[in-house]
C-alpha cells in the first residue's frame, strides 16, 4: 500500500505555502484541520462565557454581572457551544475521517467544502459583535423563543438571524458533500455495511442535517418578517401564534441535539474495539439502531413543550414517543459493553474518554427517560435538573466523544505520539471538573431552582458554589488541552502507521502522518 | 425513601461539605412530595423511574467495570471472539419496551388526571407581565399585582439576605384548603411559566393564549415558586408565594379584599391633596416602574430612559399621561392604564412630574385620567 502511495507523491501534490495555503485550500486534510481549531477557539470563546455565569452563581446575590448581560452571557453560550464547537468539530473530524476511512482521495465537492468552512468565521464574527453594539447581544436564551426574541428583543436581533442563516449554510453544504462523499467515493469492495460506524453515524447525521438545518432557517426568516416586515406569525396580538414558534424551532431543535451526539457515537464504535482488541459487537444492529434514533428524532419535538398547554393526545403520544428512543439508545449501550466483555483491554487516553462517554451519557440517558414521563416534566421542566441533563449528554457525551477522537487519531493526522501521563492528566482532572460542576445541578434543580436566573435563593447555594468550583476546573484544563495538541504537533515521539495495537481500517494502512494526498489509487477492500 | 436519608448519599455530600458551616436542611437533593394528591402521585412517579434507572445502571455498568478489572491486557487476558447475537440483541430490545411500558401506564393514568380541570369551585386568573403577577379572583370581582419584596440593597449585598430572598412578595396568592381552583393562565407580553413545586403545577403563561391547570391543596401554610420560563431582564425576580388557609379563614380575607375594593373605588371620585399623591405615587413608582426606571428615576440608557429631567415628565401633561396609559408599541414600556386603578395612575403620574427635582409643581386627580380613559 505505501508502496502505491509514495510513487504518486510527486511534488507539485505538495500543500501550497503560506497563509494563502489555508484560505484556497480544497484539500480535505487541511478543511478539517481548519475545522478543528477554529471549533477549539469558539470553544474557549464558549467556555469563558460559561465562566462569567459561574462566577455569577458562584454566591447568592448579584456580584459581576447584571441580569442584562447574565441574559446575553446564557444565551452566547449556548449557540456559541452548539453552533461554533460541536458541531465543527463533528465536520472537521469527517473531513479528515471519512476520505480516509472508505479509500477516496478526498471530499466529493473539494470547492464547495473549502465555502462551507470559510463562512462559518464570518457568521461568528457576526454573532459575536453583537456584544460590542447598542442594546447587547442576544438574550433570549438559545432556544430563542418568540415574543421575547422578536416583539422584545434587542435591535441586535438582525444580526443573529443572519449569523444563523450562514451557519445553516455552511451545515447544509457539508451535508451535501459528506453525503455525496460517502455515496459515490468509497473503494471497490467498500460496501455500505463493511463501513466502519463512524462512516454511518456520519451518513446519517449528514441526512439530518439536510432535513432540518431548512427548518431552522425558516423560523429566523419568520423572525425576521415580524420584526422589520410587519407580519405576525407569532405575534398573538396581530393574530399570530408563540407557539408556533416552539412547535418549529423544536422540529428543528430535537433532531439537532442528535446531529451533536450520533457523530459520538461513531467515534466510540471505533475507540471501544481496538482497546478492547475484540471486534465492535453487534455491528449491524449497531446501524439499524442509529437509525431507528434518527427517525424517531422527528416525532418526538414537543416533549420540550409539555407545559404549554397542548391536548391531553397531544402530551400522550410525545411522551410515548420520546419513551421509545430509550431503545435503541440501550441497545447501543449494551452493545458497547458487550463489546469490552471478555476482550483484552487498555485504558490509553482515547479509551478514557470513551469509557467515560458510556457511562456519563448513559447516566444523561437516564434523566432523558425520567424527563419524557410528561407529568414528572412539569416539575423538571426549566430547572436545573434540566440543565444538569443536556450537560451529561453534551459535555461527557459530544466534548468527551470529540477530545477521544483528537487523542485516537492526532497521531495520524501529524505523525506524533501525544504524551500519555498529560494526557491522561487531561482526561481525569476533565471528568472530576466536570461532575463537579454538573451532578449537584440535578439537586438543585429537583429542589426548585429554574434555569436562566442570575440569582437565586439561598437554599442552592451551598451546590452552586459546588458547580462553580467543578466548572473553574474543568474549563482551566482544557488549556492543558492546547499545551498537549500543540506539544504533539511540535516534539511528540514519532507514531508507527498503525499507531494502535488493535486498530483496524484503511485509515491505519497509510504512513502516519497522513501523507497530503492519500488513496489517489483506491484500495481493495477484501 | 427519600435520596436524601441514604446513609451512601450522606457519606458523599459530607465529604464534600467539609468546608461548608451550612445546616444539613440546606442540601435538598430531591423533589417535593408536595401538598396536593397530583403532587404526592407525579413525586412517586418520579421515584419509580428514579429506581428503574438506577436498577439498570447497576446492571450496565456493572458488567462494565467487572470488564474493567478482570478483562485486562496487563492482567494477560486474551480477547474472545464472539462479536453478534441476534438473540442477544432481541432480548435487550425487548426488555426494556416491557419496562417502558409499565411505566407508560401510572404516567398516563396521572396525566389523565391532571388534565381534567372540571368542577372548579374557585376560578382565579392568572395574568403574567414583565416582571410581575396579576391574580384576579372571577368569582368574587377583585384582583391585584403581586411583586417581588426582596429589596435591592439584599441583592446587590448591601444587606443581610432575609430568610425567603428572592422567593417574597407583598402580595401572596390566598387559597383556601381542600376545595378546587381552577387556574386561567395568560401573559400580557412576553411568555412566562407559573410554578408552584409543592403544588406540582407548572403553565406557561403565553400572550393571546388562556391555559388551565387546578389545584386542591391539602394543608394550611406557604408555598413559594417562581417564574419558569425566561422572560426577559428580572426573570429571575418574580417570585410566587401562595398562601393556603382554613375556609373559614380564607372567607375572612375575600371580604376583607371586597371591602378596600370599595373604598378604592370611592377614592376615583374625591379630590386628592398632592401630598396625598405624592405618597401613593412613590409606592405605586416604586413597585411597577422603578424595574425599568430605576428608583432614582435615572432608567438604565439607552434602552430604559431616564425619567429625572425627560422631555416628556417636564412637557405636556396630556402627553405624559397617555403614554402611561397607552405604553408605546414595540418598547419594553407596556400600556398602564388597564394594569393600575385611575387613583394609582394619578399619583404615579403625579409623583413623575414632581420627583427627583422634576419641579412642575403639576398635580393630577384620578376623575383627569377617568376621563381620558373615557374619551378613547
Ligand atoms: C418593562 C420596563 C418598563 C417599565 C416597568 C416601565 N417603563 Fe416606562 N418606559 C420604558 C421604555 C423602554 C421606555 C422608552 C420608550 C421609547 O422608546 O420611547 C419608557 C418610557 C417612559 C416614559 C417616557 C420617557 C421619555 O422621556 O421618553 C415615561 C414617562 C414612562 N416610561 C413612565 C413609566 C411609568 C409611570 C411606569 C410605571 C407605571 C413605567 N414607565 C414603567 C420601559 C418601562
Ligand atoms: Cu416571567
Amino acid at each position: 500500500m505505501s508502496a502505491v502511495l509514495e510513487t504518486h507523491n510527486h511534488d507539485h501534490h505538495g500543500p501550497a505555502k503560506g497563509l494563502m495555503r489555508w484560505v484556497f485550500t480544497t484539500n480535505h486534510k487541511d478543511i478539517g484541520t481548519l475545522y478543528l481549531w477554529f471549533s477549539f477557539t469558539m470553544f474557549l470563546v464558549g467556555g469563558c462565557m460559561a465562566m462569567v455565569i459561574r462566577a455569577e452563581l458562584f454566591q447568592p446575590g448579584l456580584q459581576i454581572v447584571r441580569p442584562e448581560f447574565f441574559n446575553q452571557m446564557t444565551t452566547m453560550h449556548g449557540l456559541i457551544m452548539v453552533f461554533g464547537a460541536v458541531m465543527p468539530a463533528f465536520v472537521g473530524l469527517a473531513n479528515w475521517l471519512v476520505p480516509m476511512m472508505i479509500g477516496a482521495p478526498d471530499m466529493a465537492l473539494p470547492r464547495l467544502n473549502n465555502l462551507s468552512f470559510w463562512i462559518l468565521p464570518f457568521a461568528f464574527l457576526l454573532l459575536l459583535s453583537t456584544l460590542f453594539m447598542e442594546g447587547g447581544a442576544p438574550n433570549f436564551g438559545w432556544t430563542f423563543y418568540a415574543p421575547l426574541s422578536t416583539t422584545y428583543a434587542p435591535k441586535t436581533v438582525t444580526f443573529f438571524i443572519f449569523g444563523v442563516h450562514i451557519m445553516g449554510a455552511s451545515s447544509i453544504m457539508g451535508a451535501i458533500n459528506i453525503i455525496a462523499t460517502i455515496l459515490n467515493l468509497r473503494a471497490p469492495g467498500m460496501t455500505l455495511m463493511k463501513m466502519p460506524l463512524f462512516v454511518w453515524t456520519w451518513l446519517i447525521t449528514a441526512y439530518l442535517l439536510i432535513a432540518v438545518m431548512p427548518v431552522l432557517a425558516g423560523v429566523v426568516t419568520m423572525m425576521l418578517m415580524d420584526i422589520h416586515f410587519g407580519t405576525s406569525f407569532f405575534s398573538a396580538a396581530g393574530g399570530g401564534d408563540p407557539v408556533l414558534f416552539q412547535h418549529v424551532f423544536w422540529f428543528f431543535g430535537h433532531p439537532e441535539v442528535y446531529i451533536m451526539i450520533l457523530p459520538a457515537f461513531g467515534v466510540v464504535s471505533q475507540i471501544i474495539p481496538t482497546f478492547s482488541r475484540k471486534r465492535l459487537f453487534g455491528y449491524t444492529s449497531m446501524v439499524y439502531a442509529t437509525a431507528s434514533i434518527a427517525f424517531l428524532s422527528f416525532i418526538v419535538w414537543a416533549h420540550h413543550m409539555f407545559t404549554v398547554g397542548m391536548p391531553l393526545a397531544g402530551e400522550l403520544f410525545f411522551m410515548y414517543a420520546t419513551m421509545l428512543i430509550a431503545v435503541p439508545t440501550g441497545v447501543k449501550v449494551f452493545n458497547w459493553v458487550t463489546t469490552m466483555f471478555r476482550g483484552s483491554l487498555s485504558f490509553e487516553t482515547p479509551m478514557l474518554f470513551a469509557v467515560s462517554f458510556v457511562v456519563l451519557f448513559t447516566i444523561g440517558g437516564f434523566s432523558g427517560l425520567m424527563l419524557a414521563i410528561a407529568p414528572a416534566d412539569f416539575q423538571y421542566h426549566d430547572t436545573y435538573f434540566v440543565v444538569a441533563h443536556f450537560h451529561y449528554v453534551l459535555v461527557p457525551g459530544a466534548i468527551f466523544g470529540i477530545m477521544g477522537a483528537v487523542y485516537y487519531w492526532l497521531p495520524k493526522w501529524c505523525g506524533n505520539m501525544y504524551n500519555e501521563t498529560l494526557g491522561k492528566v487531561h482526561f481525569w482532572l476533565s471528568f472530576i471538573g466536570m461532575n463537579l460542576a454538573f451532578f449537584p445541578m440535578h439537586f438543585v434543580g429537583l429542589a426548585g431552582m429554574p434555569r436562566r436566573i442570575p440569582d437565586y435563593a439561598l437554599q442552592f447555594a451551598d451546590f452552586n458554589r459546588i458547580s462553580s468550583v467543578g466548572a473553574f476546573m474543568f474549563g482551566a484544563t482544557q488549556l492543558l488541552f492546547l499545551y498537549i495538541v500543540i506539544n504533539t504537533i511540535r516534539s511528540g515521539k514519532p507514531a508507527t502507521a498503525q499507531v494502535w495495537e488493535g486498530t483496524d481500517g484503511l485509515e491505519w494502512t497509510i504512513p502516519s502522518p497522513a501523507p497530503y494526498h492519500t488513496f489517489t489509487t483506491p484500495p481493495e477492500v477484501k | 425513601m427519600p435520596l436524601r436519608t441514604m446513609p451512601w448519599f450522606r457519606l458523599v455530600v459530607g465529604a464534600m461539605l467539609l468546608s461548608s458551616s451550612s445546616a444539613w436542611a440546606e442540601w435538598t437533593v430531591n423533589m417535593t412530595p408536595g401538598v396536593t394528591a397530583i403532587s404526592r402521585e407525579i413525586y412517586s412517579l418520579h421515584m419509580i423511574i428514579f429506581w428503574i434507572c438506577v436498577v439498570i445502571g447497576v446492571v450496565v455498568f456493572g458488567v462494565m467495570f467487572w470488564s474493567v478489572f478482570a478483562h485486562r491486557k496487563s492482567k494477560g487476558a486474551k480477547p474472545a471472539q464472539f462479536h453478534e447475537s441476534t438473540t442477544v440483541e432481541l432480548i435487550w430490545t425487548t426488555i426494556p419496551f416491557v419496562i417502558l411500558i409499565a411505566m407508560a401506564i401510572p404516567a398516563t393514568k396521572t396525566l389523565v388526571k391532571i388534565y381534567d380541570s372540571k368542577e372548579s369551585v374557585i376560578d382565579v386568573k392568572i395574568t403574567a407581565s414583565q416582571w410581575k403577577w396579576r391574580y384576579d379572583y372571577l368569582n368574587d370581582g377583585f384582583g391585584y399585582f403581586s411583586n417581588l419584596r426582596t429589596a435591592q440593597d439584599e441583592i446587590y449585598n448591601k444587606a443581610p439576605k432575609g430568610d425567603h430572598y428572592l422567593l417574597e412578595v407583598d402580595e401572596p396568592l390566598v387559597l383556601p384548603v381542600n376545595t378546587k381552583v381552577r387556574f386561567l393562565i395568560t401573559a400580557s407580553d412576553v411568555i412566562h411559566s407559573w410554578w408552584v413545586p409543592a403544588l406540582a403545577v407548572k403553565k406557561d403563561a403565553i400572550p393571546g393564549f388562556v391555559n388551565e391547570s387546578w389545584t386542591i391543596i391539602d394543608e394550611p401554610g406557604i408555598y413559594r415558586g417562581q417564574c419558569a420560563e425566561l422572560c426577559g431582564k428580572d426573570h429571575g425576580f418574580m417570585p410566587i408565594v401562595v398562601i393556603a388557609k382554613e375556609q373559614a379563614e380564607y372567607d375572612a380575607w375575600v371580604a376583607s379584599r371586597k371591602t378596600a375594593a370599595a373604598q378604592e373605588n370611592e377614592l376615583k371620585g374625591k379630590e386628592l391633596s398632592k401630598d396625598e399623591l405624592m405618597e401613593r405615587g412613590g409606592k405605586t413608582y416604586a413597585t411597577f416602574c422603578a424595574a425599568c426606571h430605576n428608583l432614582e428615576g435615572t432608567g438604565t440608557p439607552p434602552v430604559f430612559p431616564a425619567l429625572k429631567g425627560s422631555a416628556i415628565a417636564l412637557g405636556d401633561k396630556n402627553a405624559h399621561i397617555n403614554l402611561v396609559l397607552n405604553g408605546k408599541a414595540g418598547t419594553a414600556m407596556a400600556a398602564f392604564g388597564a394594569q393600575l386603578s385611575e387613583v394609582d395612575l394619578a399619583a404615579v403620574i403625579t409623583y413623575e412630574r414632581n420627583a427627583w427635582g422634576n419641579d412642575t409643581g403639576d398635580v393630577i386627580q384620578p376623575a383627569e385620567i377617568a376621563k381620558l380613559k373615557a374619551a378613547q
